[in-house]
């Protein structure tokens, strides 16, 4: 228990981890209660001809877009869709890519070669445009995104879980844990999993920052999420047509995706620093 | 275990390197025929009706059931596997619905432009990010590397496609000062490589020269930011890291001159972990070149890629799909070997 508290006054003195941290809990929240925030609720969906591509005004303090709907309201859901994207991908990721790393990593035969040959080929295309191929074959939806996401961000977990196991295995304790006569699976996951957890949460961390980022290229491109949903990419894609003009409609869906995903990300590293502290800070 | 000065390149290491280089080849033959059978998968077994995706939106149900013949949709799946596989090796990637080509000679077309646009972005994160990252190294602390620190946490977390629009808007809308977008103004230069800065200079086309890097000024910053926060930050960590070491220590208590020792000796050292970096940054900026390309109506293979999306033309998009990957594959490869020149203790793991 002490720590665990230990590492909470290390986090809360780490003033990059912390504003990270901050600026995650105030996206979840905006999530949570964006029906309750927005002040045109009802702006996702409706439309307001007589009102499009206002400035920033007081009655729409981001402005207007194409439809006349306001923009803040949409970034406020916007906020829910990027979350949930991003949470069930990394989430499913985690849940295809740990065990695999777990298995490579603790037996050495022709399955754990096999695994992480394969997991080798899905890292040898850039993720983007591995996901494209996936969403354009799947048909463009928000859940064929998730798909496309989690199936393309899981061997980052294969391979960090598997060096990492494959090292412990070298280690005195599991070598005890298996000479007491425990089964692979409890070696695994009672001793190997929680020695391994801080660099999965670490890498959860940035992977969510990370596929925020692909999720908003998938909308942007037109193979992810689909007008009118209030998707931060296929907003910014809406309003190039209206530049100049309208700047604020391009402008501000990009600032919401540059906060949250620099909150995760200086989350990660803040927590690499608590959680490891043989690892240097990453920006050092 | 520091090189003595000089001794970057130790001839009896040449074998090892080269044998290093032939192992690393062989091992790539897998990789690439892995990728190969993935994207049958994704292409062939994943999509429900894989003949219709191929036929596009427009397809009649007569067109889509001639397609199911011509590429044997109906022959049982290790069959099509191995149809498919027969004809990539033949560089056979079928045929673009939006161009009517092949979409390999569409590829071969719109590559040069891609290539130039992450070359150039390569060259701009390289040379703007690794001096930036000794002076951060070397004045470690200072105001300028804490701004340069924002710099590059920031760097990683702004949406390329974003960016571009956002510069876009200021440079090209407001200000007026580049284009909006295209590759060149003038009629292109004559071809040679392809790549219109080269070829420009090669002819001695001022014109075409001027107008190509007008062009190519916005989407190649745009496209260099993400790896210019990441060179700089592993130029700086490797500095930091070599300024450590006893042979630094030797040669500051020896009287050398700072300015030697930093160009002399802690370069050559600190660059290695940069050079790494320089083949997994090659993906993210091709990655990012299909994005970027279709902000600034680049040619090359993103805006095909874009085009191919919009069009449904599924083909095209696998085409890109494969082009890229193998791309990849290769010049990680490159990079690797290259790797061991520089630093021949890589060959001996």
């Amino acid at each position: 228990m002490s720590g665990l508290r230990l590492a909470w006054i290390k986090f809360s003195r780490d003033r990059l981890a912390f504003s990270g941290f901050l600026i995650i809990l105030s996206l979840i929240l905006v999530a949570v209660f964006a029906g309750v925030l927005a002040p045109y609720p009802e702006d996702t969906f409706s439309i307001h001809p007589a009102a499009r591509l206002q400035p920033p005004s007081l009655t729409h303090f981001l402005g207007t877009d194409s439809m006349g709907r306001d923009i803040f309201s949409r970034l406020l859901f916007g906020a829910r869709v990027t979350l949930i994207i991003s949470i069930i991908a990394v989430g499913t990721s985690l849940l295809i890519g740990v065990p695999l790393g777990l298995i490579a990593g603790y037996s050495e035969n022709w399955l754990s070669e096999l695994i992480m040959r394969i997991a080798d080929i899905f890292l040898s295309i850039p993720q983007i445009i591995l996901a494209i191929l996936l969403a354009q074959s799947l048909g463009p939806s928000i859940p064929n995104v998730i798909l496309a996401l989690s199936i393309t961000y899981w061997p980052w977990f294969t391979r960090i879980v598997f060096a990492e196991t494959r090292s412990l295995r070298q280690t005195v304790f599991i070598e005890a844990t298996e000479a007491l006569g425990a089964n692979p699976l409890r070696t695994t996951v009672l001793h190997v999993l929680p020695n391994v957890s801080s660099s999965i949460i670490v890498r959860s961390s940035i992977g969510m920052g990370f596929t925020i980022l692909t999720a908003a290229v998938l909308g942007f491109l037109g193979v992810g999420a689909q007008p009118p949903t209030p998707e931060w990419g296929v907003t910014i894609a809406e309003s190039r047509q209206y530049l100049p003009a309208a700047w604020w409609y391009a402008t501000f869906p990009g600032l919401a995706i540059f906060f949250v995903v620099m909150g995760f990300n200086m989350l990660g590293d803040g927590l690499r620093d608590i959680l490891d502290p043989r690892i240097r800070r990453g920006f050092e | 275990m520091y090189r003595s000065r000089g001794g970057f390149f130790v001839p009896k290491m040449t074998r090892k390197v080269l044998s290093y280089a032939l192992k690393r080849l062989v091992f790539a033959v897998p990789t690439i025929l892995g990728l190969l059978v993935l994207t049958f998968f994704i292409s062939r077994v994943i999509p429900a009706d894989p003949a219709a995706l191929v036929a596009g939106e427009m397809a009649t149900p007569e067109q889509i059931e001639a397609l199911r013949h011509q590429y044997s949709f109906d022959r049982p799946l290790y069959v099509q596997l191995g149809l498919y596989l027969g004809k990539l090796v033949r560089g056979d990637l079928g045929k673009s619905l939006y161009s009517g080509r092949r979409v390999f000679s569409d590829l071969i077309d719109r590559f040069p432009a891609t290539l130039e646009l992450t070359i150039v972005a390569m060259l701009v994160s390289i040379l703007a990010g690794v001096p930036l990252g000794i002076v951060a190294a070397l004045k470690r602390n200072s105001l300028l590397d804490h701004m340069l620190r924002g710099f590059t946490v920031g760097g990683l977390a702004i949406a390329t496609f974003w960016l571009g629009i956002m510069l876009q808007l200021l440079f090209s809308m407001w200000l007026g000062v580049t284009p909006l977008g295209g590759r060149i103004g003038v009629s292109p230069p004559r071809f040679i490589t392809g790549l219109y800065i080269l070829d420009a200079i090669l002819t001695l086309n001022g014109t075409a020269l001027l107008s190509a890097m007008q062009h190519i000024a916005l989407p190649a910053i745009t496209l260099a930011f993400a790896s210019f926060a990441t060179i700089t930050r592993f130029t700086r960590s490797g500095v930091l890291d070599v300024m450590q070491r006893d042979f630094i220590l030797y040669e500051r208590a020896m009287g050398l001159p700072p300015r030697l020792i930093v160009y002399k000796y802690m370069l050559r050292n600190a660059v290695i972990s940069t050079v790494t970096q320089i083949g997994l940054l090659f993906g993210l900026l091709l990655a990012g070149a299909i994005v970027i390309e279709t902000v600034f109506d680049w040619p090359g293979l993103g805006l095909y890629a874009f085009q191919s999306i919009i069009l449904s033309d599924y083909q095209a998009i696998l085409g890109v799909t494969l082009w890229a990957g193998v791309v990849y594959v290769t010049v990680n490869l490159m990079v690797d070997i290259a790797l061991t020149f520089i630093d021949p203790r890589k060959a001996e793991i």
